[in-house]
């Protein structure tokens, strides 16, 4: 327990109508750690990003943030999205979100938005101040694509991009909102097994510079390798948490995935 | 290209209009006089024209087809030649700088009549380019720009008639006061999604509008202010001639103005985030930008463009009444950016002249000017959605390490 | 007091009018998401076919009763034409286009048809004839409520049970909820979605033409103009009751319909459309999922 805590979830309920997509979810992170969140399709992954990132407000529980820089703790509930992009989380989307009219450059420039300030007056008159800051969005935005290897194609639309670079893209963007925590919503899906093996190295890259990383992935082998420790969900319940060692032997585990006993699944 | 299938197909289209307006093109009654008139022509001018119509939009799509499949192949997409020009600034600045000449000299050589007209489409292209931050680059749908022209220029008025207050003075004031009622407008609707976003602004156009017409004590109903002053130039008497030409120059300098701002805009962070806004509002605001805050922006500032041409209105025709601010109004401006290309400068210059200036000079086809709109807003959407000339995307230089891998791209 | 009913009773009325237009654009709102702004140019084409139809009738000297049914069967058809027509020219193609682009287009149809209809006939106010006559028994009761009132609460009554059993029971009913509640669920399952979509069009069409009919024939004109004030007042209904849902259309339009009367009876007259346009820009604000709709929580 050398690491400090950055996140603290606990309770986390989220109800749909009669649907209860999160049941009662607690979870930590603590800083430079990778951290997956398993789990079988609708098992509520997704759902848990979109209750953290502030686009779903949850039905009840707590989420508290304390940025490893400052020490500051706060907590999230009820915050909006863009407040908690400020505070230091980012996340990529599991279906691509990219800007797909804009150039690749320009989506992670977008994400600079908000360590950023100038506005109307800065734009038309375009002072000094506003142009430094330019260009160092510009800089800045990239060195990231530098990062994700995609600055050959700074200046082509998003959307021209193959598959596996609009996801390298979206992990740009979310960089480029100076996260601590990061959170990647299955980075790995749809990628061929050369791009995946870039995608791990980015993923360590990342880590080494001091983000913490919240995964959600379905290659179990990308998942063994890469976290510290894994959380699985089921029906929007916890039902393991370990490390990779404990978790491939955890009888709840593989019932869930292979679903060897259904009955007492519902229960 | 075109096969025996699908001219069959495109008869079959043409008798199922000749069909669907046939109660309402070729009878018409007299009810006063009881008298029933059978216009049997217009039928043959409806099959003509749908089978016609029809055939050209089936050509269309297959030519579409075509080079979509072959842009695919070569990975390559074709830009129009226009763009194209716009885009290399060997061409740009002497055709920006012919252009101006032009237009500087256009009242010198013409009639002042050719002047006034001129004068009205300039205003509609400052109105275009305002809306355009909005609808265009924002992708927001206000459906009541018209609203706030009328902020703008019944602020002139009404200070004109109780204090006396000049042109120039109430020019900024009318542009403030219409940013202002954009925001109060705007920060409640401005969470709603698009399309009731659209119905509010259409709802809150009507309201202003009604209230113009009906609250006599405040702005005289319908009959509306009269007498309004024309803008002063350092205190010199002006003939009307002499007025018109000023009014003239006054506005291309609202113009250069406008395309300066509007540019400078665009290529901002705040521009950056209006367009992101506009594709993904969800995958915006997880990238930090706040939502309500940016689109409110762009909405006051749409709205104080509309409120100096709503002073400009105003100084131009002396009068004004309730009747110059219909939806009808905002639909045309709505035209404009749409044809034009959304987010497009030039194209919106292109498409305010466009339809101002066809339905001046060729006056048989005036008649037709509100059905045009309604079919061009259509057919865009349909064949061309990008407008006649579609925005371009900047390519920004790297002044860190790398220092040429921007300018390579950029052949 | 018979003033208060008075008030009521045309408040009843008129709401029952919106209300047959209003369901047009909620079930097209519920099918495919869309607001047809051209919906009430739909109402007003119904209007105007039943007004020439009638008179051209009434001119080669038919009885009162026929004229009344060939009239409202041509409105019917002639709407739902032009209703499939729309969608298919203006809608369709934009199906899986940017959000903004089937809002311009269906702005710009409703642009279209309103002028089709000016250049076509007039832009005169038409005198509608008489289709409702008053009836004998209703004398004692005339001053609080007339004849044509009462058909128009008929029939939108007897029209409303018989879009319900529709809705509820018939098998294209079946497919349209099915494909309001998810449409991709829908084509997976084997459902002709772009039939039922048509089929949408075409049922809400046809109730916008008996409004329009009936309305006509209560005001005594018509002009080419009147979809426009017409469609925004359904729409306020529609997102009132909870845009999607078909009684809250019903319960919508009668609130809209009472509230109108209440105010122009006890207020004033002269803000008639102020008040409809303020109540939508208020409900819009405080309760976009109006009083029956459900708020959603939109999939990320
Ligand atoms: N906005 C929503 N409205 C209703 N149900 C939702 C919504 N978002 C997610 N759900 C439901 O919550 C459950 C969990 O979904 P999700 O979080 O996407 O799963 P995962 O990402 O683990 O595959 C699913 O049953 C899904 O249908
Ligand atoms: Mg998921």
């Amino acid at each position: 327990m050398m690491n400090k805590l950055i996140l603290e979830v606990s309770g986390l309920t989220m109800d749909f109508g009669g649907i209860r997509a999160l049941d009662r979810l607690d979870l930590d992170v603590r800083s430079k750690e990778i951290v997956a969140l398993i789990g079988p399709n609708g098992a509520g992954k997704t759902t848990f990003f979109n209750c953290l990132t502030g686009i779903y407000l949850p039905s009840n529980g707590d989420i508290r943030l304390v940025s490893p820089q400052t020490g500051k703790e706060s907590r999230l509930n009820g915050l909006k999205p863009n407040k908690i992009t400020e505070k230091g989380v980012a996340r990529t989307f599991q279906n691509i979100r990219l800007f797909s009219q804009m150039t690749v450059l320009e989506n992670v420039m977008i994400g600079r938005h908000c360590r950023t300030s100038s506005l109307i007056l800065g734009a038309i008159f375009r002072g000094r101040k506003t142009r430094k800051e330019e260009q160092e969005t510009i800089d800045k935005s990239y060195e990231i694509l530098e990062k994700v290897g995609l600055a050959e194609q700074a200046n082509e639309f998003a959307s021209n991009l193959s598959y596996g670079a609009q996801r390298r893209l979206e992990i740009g963007r979310a960089l480029a909102t100076e996260p601590f925590l990061l959170l990647l919503d299955e980075p790995a899906a749809g990628m061929n097994p050369q791009e995946t093996a870039d995608l791990v190295s980015l993923i360590l890259q990342i880590r080494d510079e001091d983000h913490a990383i919240l995964l959600i992935e379905h290659d179990m082998k990308l998942v063994m390798t890469l976290s510290d420790r894994i959380f699985v969900m089921d029906y929007g319940e916890k039902i393991a948490q370990g490390t990779p060692a404990e978790i491939r032997v955890n009888r709840a585990v593989i019932k869930a995935y292979l679903g060897e006993d259904v009955e007492s699944d519902n229960a | 290209m075109i096969t025996v299938k699908e001219v069959k197909k495109s008869l079959l289209v043409s008798l199922w209009f000749v069909f669907l307006t046939f109660p309402l093109m070729v009878i018409k009654v007299n009810p006063y006089e009881r008298t029933v008139s059978w216009r049997w022509s217009n039928m043959l001018y409806v099959a003509i024209g749908t089978f016609v119509i029809s055939l050209l939009a089936k050509a269309w799509f297959v030519r579409k087809e075509r080079r979509m499949a072959r842009q695919q192949d070569s990975c390559r997409s074709r830009t129009p030649i226009i763009q194209k020009i716009l885009q290399r600034p060997g061409y740009r600045y002497p055709l920006a700088a012919f252009l101006l000449g032009a237009a500087l000299a256009f009242p010198q050589l013409f009639s002042t009549y050719q002047a006034n007209i001129m004068t009205t489409a300039l205003m509609y292209i400052v109105l275009g380019l305002g809306l355009n931050i909005v609808v265009g680059v924002a992708g927001l749908l206000d459906l009541g720009y018209v609203a706030f022209y009328a902020v703008g220029a019944y602020s002139y008025a009404l200070l004109n008639l109780h204090f006396g207050m000049g042109f120039w003075t109430v020019l900024p004031i009318g542009g403030l006061l219409a940013a202002l009622f954009g925001v109060l407008l705007g920060f409640p609707v401005l969470r709603l999604r698009g399309d009731y976003l659209a119905i509010v602004t259409l709802g809150f156009g009507e309201i202003i509008r009604l209230i113009l017409e009906n609250w006599n004590a405040f702005s005289k109903g319908p009959s509306g202010i009269s007498n309004i002053s024309r803008p002063g130039f350092f205190g010199m008497e002006m003939s009307l001639d002499q007025a018109m030409i000023y009014m003239y120059y006054l506005m291309i300098g609202l113009l250069l103005v406008t395309i300066f701002v509007v540019n400078r805009l665009q290529d901002s962070r705040l521009g950056r985030a209006w367009l992101a806004l506009r594709e993904d509002e969800i995958a915006c605001q997880a990238m930090g930008i706040d939502k309500t805050r940016t689109k409110l922006i762009a909405f006051s500032l749409g709205a104080f463009w509309a409120g100096l041409i709503g002073v400009i209105f105003a100084a131009k025709t002396t009068f004004v009444n309730p009747a110059s601010f219909t939806f009808m109004e905002s639909a045309i401006i709505l035209s404009i950016v749409v044809l034009g290309g959304m987010g497009s400068i030039v194209g919106v210059i292109l498409g305010a002249l466009i339809l101002v200036l066809l339905p001046e000079y060729l006056r048989a086809l005036s008649e037709y000017r509100m059905l045009a709109f309604g079919a061009i807003l259509v057919a865009m959407m349909i064949f061309k959605p990008e407008g006649l000339i579609a925005g371009v995307r900047r390519v920004y230089c790297y002044q860190g390490r790398k220092r040429n891998t921007a300018l390579k791209n950029d052949e | 007091m018979d003033y208060f009913i008075e008030l009521f009773c045309s408040g009843l009325t008129r709401g029952s009018i919106y209300a047959l237009i209003a369901l047009g654009y909620t079930m097209v709102y519920g099918i495919i998401g869309l607001i047809n702004f051209a919906h009430g140019e739909i109402y007003m084409i119904g209007a105007f076919t039943s007004f020439i139809v009638a008179t051209v009738l009434s001119i080669y000297g038919f009885p009162l009763a026929a004229i009344v049914v060939v009239a409202g069967v041509a409105a019917a058809i002639w709407s739902s034409a032009y209703g499939y027509t729309v969608e298919k020219i203006a809608y369709k193609p934009l199906r899986h286009a940017p959000r903004l682009a089937p809002l311009i287009s269906a702005i710009g149809m409703s642009i279209l048809l309103q002028n089709y209809v000016l250049l076509a006939q007039t832009s005169d106010f038409l005198p509608f004839p008489e289709l409702i006559p008053e009836f004998a028994f209703m004398e004692p009761i005339a001053h609080i409520i007339g004849s044509s009132d009462i058909v128009i609460l008929l029939t939108t009554t007897v029209v409303m049970l018989a879009l319900t059993f529709l809705i509820k029971f018939t098998r294209i009913g079946k497919a349209m909820r099915a494909t309001a509640q998810d449409r991709t669920m829908a084509l997976l399952v084997g459902i002709n979605v772009d039939r039922v979509i048509s089929a949408t069009f075409i049922i809400g069409s046809a109730l916008a033409a008996i409004g329009g009919l009936l309305i006509a024939s209560h005001i005594g004109q018509i002009n080419f103009a009147i979809g426009f004030i017409a469609g925004i007042k359904a729409f306020t209904a529609a997102v009132l009751g909870g845009i999607g849902s078909i009684p809250g259309a019903v319960l919508g339009s009668l609130i809209l319909g009472l509230t109108e009367s209440f105010a122009t009876g006890y207020i004033s007259s002269d803000y008639e459309d102020v008040f409809a346009f303020s109540l939508l820009v208020l409900i819009l604000i405080f309760k976009p999922s109006g009083l029956l709709g459900k708020a959603e929580t939109k999939k990320v």
